[in-house]
């Protein structure tokens, strides 16, 4: 009985090696597999870039969203992602001159675009008053990322500050932990406005639900998004071909429709 | 150190359990003396904060405060302010995240009461309500001590709810678990882990002291 069950289990194992062996040979038909940590703000984008790129590409992909920061801060500690993209290009270049990622894999990808943006029941007319609406009539909260360590935090406090009411709204500021909990605020109508991401408010699930403004770009400073390969990614080839998609006039035309700006090539 | 978010954090949590003391105490009753067969239901919606993610109840309590809910409204019309980002839309997330941390250790020291001893004082007259007061609460206090504490030390350790209906002012809505959070966004380390350290120390040294109350002075041992 028990030699029965060592010889089968033996069995199992010379199966399971052969088999290894045999997926390894065949390179060309094995799927690849990226996992990638991504800003908030890709949350709607990404979904249209990874159909886009599983037409062409036998590569999964799994994808996690959060802030930047909190994923700067897993990476640190070399959390089991593949491909990092960023809301901003501080923590990638952080991550590369630590030596965490692969040689030479810095790349932009997008750049970030603000807007203005409240609910349809709401009674602002922003989109054609702008900042206006916001002073002109008396709102509890205008919703924010947390400036202390989100970039469209920072963006929407300068770009404020530009159009010269950061002093006004200040009282009113509250704010969400990342870019699309900031939305989250405005969309629920616990805040009469947000200031967010242009690829947060272009989703297909939100275009329609509200009014937008978008804040020009000169007023605050330019978003770009970068991106970087882990030193420990499982499938590098499988990383950079996700990254040649991003980079690739298929993937700017996504991430254009998708409310980002592009990176000059 | 972030002390004006520690200092809302214990006002957060002094408040949720009065809050929970004065409902979790006619809850706990109701649960434990109704004949009602219909109270699983409640015990099951009283309980459903141990399962529920934390986010789950924070995105409810924030659809269900803000304006756009009939709740809301009614505040807004009543108050003359929104409940979302306030202190007191705080407390009422934070009294249902805690709700079965009181209820149920309240409920588990009523149903260990004695029955005889509550028929007794039946027997000699005295009401239903001061027998209560007067024969089960006393018999109760170490399960009140648990369910306060836990109360408590579950509210200072709040994090979801909080940054789902918080919004993080600093004063009101930023509470220690925000604040340490926000300190390790920033890459602030040394902030991060001088905060949680002191979280650390007065959760340990509120358990330790509980525990050691209920061993010695407050409660005899029960036969």
């Amino acid at each position: 009985m028990n030699v029965a069950r060592v010889v089968s289990s033996a069995a199992l194992l010379v199966a399971l090696a052969a088999g290894g062996c045999s997926a390894k040979r065949e390179t060309t038909a094995r799927r690849g597999h990226v996992r990638v940590a991504a800003a908030a703000d890709l949350n709607q984008a990404l979904v249209a870039v990874i159909a886009g790129f599983g037409a062409s590409h036998d590569v999964d992909v799994a994808v996690s969203y959060g802030s930047s920061g909190t994923f700067y801060a897993q990476l640190l500690n070399q959390a089991p992602f593949d491909l990092f993209l960023s809301a901003d290009l501080h923590y990638p270049n952080e991550l590369a001159s630590r030596g965490l990622t692969l040689p030479q894999s810095e790349f932009t990808y997008a750049v970030g675009r603000l807007v203005l943006w409240a609910p349809a029941a709401s009674p602002l007319a922003i989109d054609r008053d702008g900042f206006a609406a916001l002073t002109g009539t008396s709102i509890t909260h205008l919703a924010i990322a947390n400036p202390e360590h989100a970039p469209y935090g920072r963006a929407a406090v300068a770009a404020m500050q530009s159009a010269g009411i950061y002093d006004r709204l200040r009282p009113k500021l509250v704010f969400g932990e990342n870019v699309a909990q900031t939305m989250q605020f405005a969309q629920s109508g616990a805040a009469d406005a947000a200031i967010v991401a242009r690829s947060l408010t272009s989703a297909p699930t939100v275009k329609g639900t509200g009014r937008e403004f978008e804040i020009p770009p000169a007023s605050y400073p330019r978003m770009d998004q970068g991106g970087v390969i882990l030193r420990w990614a499982a499938d590098p080839d499988a990383a950079r071909a996700l990254r040649g998609f991003l980079l690739s006039a298929d993937g700017r035309a996504i991430l254009e429709r998708s409310g980002f700006a592009l990176p000059e090539r | 150190m972030d002390w004006i978010a520690l200092w809302l954090s214990v006002r957060l949590a002094a408040s949720t359990t009065l809050v929970l003391l004065a409902i979790g105490i006619p809850i706990a009753h109701w649960l434990v003396f109704s004949p009602r067969r219909w109270k699983v239901l409640v015990e099951a919606v009283v309980a459903l904060p141990l399962v529920l993610p934390p986010t789950v109840l924070g995105f409810y309590v924030l659809m269900a405060i803000g304006p756009f809910s009939p709740v809301g409204r009614a505040y807004v019309r009543l108050v003359g302010h929104g409940l979302p980002f306030t202190f007191e839309g705080l407390l009422i997330a934070s009294v249902l995240y805690s709700l079965p941390f009181a209820v149920q250790p309240f409920a588990a020291e009523f149903a260990s009461v004695d029955r005889r001893l509550i028929e007794a004082s039946w027997t000699l007259g005295v009401s239903r309500l001061a027998t209560f007061w007067r024969v089960v609460i006393p018999l109760s206090v170490r399960g009140l001590v648990t369910g306060i504490v836990l109360s408590f030390a579950h509210t200072l350790g709040e994090f979801g709810v909080v940054l789902m209906v918080g919004g993080n002012l600093p004063g009101v809505t930023r509470t220690v678990s925000i604040s340490i959070y926000d300190s390790v966004q920033s890459l602030d380390y040394a902030a991060a882990s001088r905060t949680s350290l002191l979280l650390l120390i007065v959760s340990f040294v509120i358990l330790v002291s509980t525990y050691s109350l209920q061993r010695t002075v407050w409660i005899k041992p029960r036969h």
